[in-house]
């Protein structure tokens, strides 16, 4: 059975918690004793508020709204889902982002009185600039609007401008709602001129995690060194597959170092394979004794990513505190980490229009393009053609907390004219 | 060449190794958290595919609450001599007398408040910077929220409102001195995924997951208590025995059974299809003291 991991995002009050809360109910995925303490709470109304399934924090329960990302699972015979409900609240946008880094598609809640809106607007370009293509339009608090085809239909050709204009893939629009359980699970009689997929039946036959067929990568997390009786000489070294495929056999090289050498047996699970892939976790044993430490990457020969200095980046800035251009920081890249620091802010990023504007500083939530200059050579590829090698966090060396997400945009290796130096570990 | 498919428990599996290794790659003392139920059980299970044929880059840590099942017990001691990986046992018990705490009292007396205690001096005692646990996002609502790595401070609170943002596979441990970071590398799991992963690599437990005849005392909930010297008991109490198994492996106080006559894991994969009502509701005492009892205990530094 296969995967797929989906986000819920639109403004607060949407009603995503719902949404999330009425799928569970629905598809018989809530267990009888979370039922009877939801029942516990119920509204003065006698209805069960399945928000409450979603929003498990004490301050969000106080307040109605969702704060932080939570994560839900439910199976249905047709597929295993991971739901992220990201909070809908401005203020919360970073968190939003935390949701979206690993969505394989969106769900884009619009409240049918309000039809599409800044929030609508924002949410959706954050997931596309994230990276994510399958985009679900769900109309909801249907209900509300009398179940009118002109309300839906405007909103559908409101969104479809909207994607349009950003050159996104055409979202599946549906008509529903929530709270009254129409078309969530099950088709609903309130909606007959609606002849399209329930939520559910879209979400069990859109395509779900698969690998993008990029270049391979591998960067290395810990080395494997037993040096036991039996395994003297042993050196493993052990990470996931980024990207792509790896084989026995295969010439490669070790980089930033530059050196050459052919990978002499690959091992999962303890066992020795002739090729694995991404997403397996390995081991890889190289034929020559060369100098490999966390951090490196070992690439096939000729499919090498950038070695690069410098680039530049798009950076969802996430802290408090603003960032001003002559900061210091460290760049996490996976595995590596190394001190950097962001000479210029190009530009700062409307996450309406996506109008690109000048900007001194960047400010919680913003979208800022920005160089970056980083003590120590990555090797990186773009957001674009690599989420995993193109992506990296910026965190603050004194509180150690994460302050951006940042997507590499260009790495130009002209920028870089020092000579490689050789590999020097900064354990992290 | 075509892409190679892997189902959801393969890509679980290199999720959690990738987590595992960063523990090791980030951190230079953390400790695994083993109180010999399945979910850590697993956990040792992938620190193997991880770390062999290397050692594991930390020991494992058992915080005793000396209510524990004697069956458990055995099999820490089995499993930790098998795998040749280092042990650490710390009680409860020790911590009450060194500390003067109170002992819970009740009838069923649970001292699953004053693990956190013990828990903060074995961090304290060893340094350690990363605690790998073995929970779940689906078990709580809680629990849903957190983060894969969880950053505590010095007194191993956690604080739901200032978790750090986690992006992509990118986990950043970078602490204070004094802060620790509690790591969750099997979060994305299910109950029924750790019992669908038991069955794969056909991981051994121990005898209490499984059906067998048990004295128990019958709660007023209609919840089954094993029996044990523990337990304070009235004149009235029904007690009964039955064919029961255990879902999930706390203290033999807050623990309660599910009649089950499951002999085989496939049977317990049968039993958790059908099964109605959560592994959490199903099992334990102590979570369901208020809306927010586990939220509340998180912050106030358990695991």
């Amino acid at each position: 059975m296969d995967l797929l991991r989906f986000i819920t995002c639109g403004s607060v009050d949407d009603g995503k918690s719902t949404l999330i809360g009425r799928l569970l109910y629905d598809s018989e995925s809530v267990s009888l004793d979370v039922l009877a303490a939801l029942e516990k709470r119920q509204a003065s109304n006698g209805t069960v508020d399945l928000a409450l399934l979603t929003d498990g924090l004490r301050a969000e329960r106080e307040q109605g709204i969702t704060i932080d990302v939570a994560y839900k699972y439910f199976t249905t015979p047709r597929r295993k889902f991971i739901i992220t409900d990201a909070p809908g609240h401005v203020q919360y946008t970073r968190n939003m982002v935390t949701g979206a880094s690993n969505a394989d598609l969106a769900i884009v809640l619009v409240d049918a009185r309000q039809g599409v809106i800044e929030q609508t607007r924002r949410h959706t370009l954050i997931a596309a600039l994230l990276g994510i293509r399958h985009f679900v339009l769900a109309v909801n608090k249907m209900d509300l609007v009398g179940y009118d085809e002109a309300v839906f239909a405007k909103i559908a050709t409101d969104y479809a401008e909207l994607t349009n204009h950003f050159n996104l893939p055409a979202a599946v629009a549906i008509p529903l709602s929530a709270l009254q359980g129409d078309n969530v699970v099950t088709h609903s009689t309130h909606l007959p001129w609606y002849t399209g997929p329930s939520l559910l039946e879209h979400l069990e036959s859109v395509p779900g995690t698969l690998e993008r067929s990029a270049e391979p990568r591998f960067q290395v997390q810990y080395v494997i060194r037993p040096q036991t009786a039996e395994l003297p000489d042993y050196r493993g070294y052990a990470g996931q597959i980024q990207s792509g495929e790896y084989r026995r056999g295969d010439r490669v090289l070790v980089l930033p170092s530059g050196l050459e050498s052919e990978i002499e047996a690959l091992e999962v699970s303890q066992q020795e394979v002739e090729a694995a892939a991404a997403p397996q976790a390995v081991v890889i044993r190289l034929r020559d004794d060369v100098d490999v430490s966390r951090g490196d990457s070992i690439v096939p020969l000729g499919q090498q990513p950038t070695i690069t200095r410098e680039l530049e980046a798009t950076l969802c800035w996430m802290s408090e505190q603003p960032l001003w251009p002559g900061r210091k920081l460290l760049v996490q890249h996976h595995s590596t980490l190394v001190k950097a620091a962001i000479p210029a802010i190009l530009y700062k990023v409307n996450v309406q229009t996506f109008a690109k504007a000048a900007a001194e500083s960047a400010q919680l939530n913003d979208i800022v393009r920005v160089r970056i200059k980083t003590a120590l050579p990555l090797a990186v590829d773009t957001y674009q053609e690599n989420r995993v090698s193109g992506s990296f966090i910026l965190v603050d060396e004194l509180s150690g907390d994460t302050v951006a997400a940042g997507l590499v945009e260009a790495a130009n290796s002209e920028y870089f004219t020092a000579p490689v130096a050789p590999p020097v570990a900064f354990s992290i | 060449m075509s892409t190679p498919h892997f189902d959801y428990l393969d890509r679980l599996e290199a999720e959690a190794i990738h987590i595992l290794r960063e523990v090791a790659g980030q951190f230079e003392r953390p400790a695994l958290l083993f109180s010999g139920g399945k979910d850590s059980i697993v956990l040792t299970r992938l620190a193997e595919k991880a770390f062999r044929p290397g050692r594991f880059p930390f020991p494992l840590v058992h915080v005793d609450t000396g209510h524990n099942f004697p069956e458990v017990l055995d099999y820490r001691d089995e499993l930790a001599a098998r795998l040749g990986e280092k042990l650490i046992v710390r009680s409860v018990e020790e911590t009450i007398k060194r500390q003067r705490l109170r002992e819970p009292g009740g009838k069923y007396p649970s001292r699953n408040p004053l693990q956190t205690y013990t828990l903060l001096e074995v961090i304290e005692e060893f340094e350690f910077d990363a605690c790998i646990g073995g929970a779940r996002r689906d078990e709580e609502k809680a629990r849903a929220k957190e983060r894969i790595f969880s950053v505590r401070d010095e007194f191993g609170q956690w604080d739901p409102k200032r978790q750090r943002p986690e992006l992509w596979n990118v986990y950043n441990g970078r602490i204070q001195k004094g802060e620790n970071v509690r790591v969750f590398p099997i979060s994305n799991w299910t109950e029924l995924d750790v019992w669908r992963y038991i069955q794969r690599e056909n991981i051994q437990l121990p005898d209490i997951y499984f059906g067998h005849e048990r004295t128990c005392v019958v709660l007023p909930s209609g919840q089954l208590l094993g029996l044990s010297e523990h337990l304070q008991l009235d004149d009235d109490d029904e007690i009964v025995t039955r064919q029961v198994r255990f879902r999930t492996v706390g203290d033999s106080t807050c623990t309660a059974a599910v009649e089950s006559d499951a002999s085989t894991v496939e049977d317990i994969i049968q039993d958790l299809l059908l099964a109605k009502v959560s592994e959490r509701g199903a099992t334990r005492l102590d979570d369901n003291i208020s809306e927010a009892g586990m939220e509340d205990r998180k912050r106030n530094g358990y695991f």
